[in-house]
């Protein structure tokens, strides 16, 4: 097609539709660029900071910048590499992360993130902050230890959903995903099948009654590193 | 103990819960290669209480909780030539964390006073100058003293332990393949 754009990711020719962002573009050829708050089908977001490239020298987030003729991006390099491994170890730290019972665990994309860039342990103090687990729903549990602040959950109630279930309220260390209620997550008309639900990347929002259903070994990323699939795709 | 010039391995479990050394066992029968390798000093495998000597590698399960994890923490620290994290609990703290954001008072009294299965009519709380005082909170091994590697895992897998020792006491790098590294 004629009005293809022609970019460079890391020296590698790549040819983009006009309408696709640089994680889109990347992603159709097999170029995987890390990310959290970024999911397909939802508005990008650009909060998470572990998709950012240098886009003609500049740091962007890759999921929200579009693809513009003779874009050149940097992906795979030392120092960006060492910039999402600082963010992903800032985000265990911060937050109460017990992979060790955590429901999520081997489905986790923050934790599979930390298995690709090889973090045994974060170089950050441990914040061991105050959070609150709403249990109260029949079918969904909302642990806020776990939150990662992606706004997944957010958007897929908004857009997807339509019901608004989940919003951010406060700023810096007190930023907290809440929910649309006077008191309990009972009281909203989230339900088990709605696409919030599925949204969060960590164990925050979890299904009750199916937990651990699928055994140590067999889970999403106990073999292959996260992105090994798009990177897959390549070799076609 | 005759030494035969073998570098010297010791362990220990400080708040942890005893897996990890269950996983340091589950090398089976590759602990009779280790033997050959090493020497266990100061361990629960072999009950020698005290350090021999100077030892190449320190192997720690758990955190800190109390002033007497403190304490050897920081004898592992001058008795090791190189100190392991051994374990998310020596990582982060692991379960016994959990207590991190929850006042000490409140802890106590949960443990001693309140809690449903207790009974204790005089209300006492252990305070004997013999217990180690519990501290604040849970702290992670490299909070404390400086940690050389670090192996998560809860536990770490026994192939985890067993190529990192043998990477080590062969004078290699310790790259570990993805599967060997892990948070459950």
């Amino acid at each position: 097609m004629s009005d293809m754009i022609q970019i460079t990711i890391d020296g590698r020719e790549i040819e983009a539709q006009p309408s696709q962002t640089i994680l889109e573009a990347a992603q159709n050829k097999g170029v995987y660029i890390p990310r959290l708050c970024y999911m397909k089908g939802l508005i990008p977001h650009g909060s998470c900071r572990i998709c950012t490239v240098m886009v003609n020298g500049r740091p962007q987030s890759a999921c929200t910048t579009p693809v513009a003729p003779g874009q050149v991006v940097e992906n795979n390099t030392d120092k960006l590499m060492a910039l999402r491994k600082n963010i992903i170890e800032m985000l265990f730290v911060e937050g109460n992360h017990y992979c060790m019972y955590c429901e999520k665990s081997g489905n986790c994309e923050l934790q599979a993130l930390a298995y690709r860039f090889g973090i045994a342990a974060p170089k950050y103090p441990y914040l061991f902050p105050q959070r609150d687990v709403d249990a109260s729903h029949r079918d969904v549990l909302i642990d806020r230890n776990r939150c990662i602040l992606c706004g997944r959950c957010v958007r897929s109630s908004r857009d997807v959903d339509g019901k608004h279930v989940f919003e951010f309220v406060g700023r810096g260390p007190e930023k907290r995903v809440a929910i649309n209620a006077e008191a309990k997550l009972s009281d909203t008309n989230l339900e088990v099948r709605d696409a919030a639900v599925e949204a969060c990347p960590v164990g925050a929002i979890l299904k009750k009654r199916v937990g651990y259903a699928v055994p140590v070994g067999q889970r999403m990323y106990d073999h292959e590193p996260i992105g090994s699939d798009v990177e897959a795709g390549a070799a076609k | 103990m005759a030494n035969n010039g073998k570098p010297k391995l010791a362990t220990t479990s400080l708040a942890g819960c005893f897996g990890c050394h269950m996983s340091i066992l589950d090398i089976d029968d590759r602990i009779l290669k280790l033997v050959e390798l090493i020497e266990f000093d100061k361990s629960p495998v072999d009950d020698i209480k005290e350090f021999t000597g100077q030892c190449a590698i320190g192997l720690l399960e758990g955190g800190c909780c109390n002033e007497e994890n403190v304490e050897i923490l920081r004898k592992f620290r001058r008795h090791c030539d190189i100190l392991i994290s051994l374990g998310d609990c020596a990582i982060m703290g692991g379960i016994p964390a959990m207590r991190n954001n929850i006042p000490l008072q409140e802890c106590y009294a949960e443990a001693y006073l309140n809690g449903p299965s207790v009974y204790n009519p005089a209300g006492q709380i252990p305070n004997d100058p013999e217990l180690p005082l519990l501290l604040n909170r849970v702290y992670p091994c490299h909070e404390v003293v400086k940690i050389d590697y670090h192996l998560p895992g809860c536990p770490p897998p026994a192939d985890t332990i067993w190529e990192a020792l043998v990477a080590l006491l062969s004078d290699k790098p310790v790259d570990l393949p993805y599967e060997l590294v892990k948070y459950d």
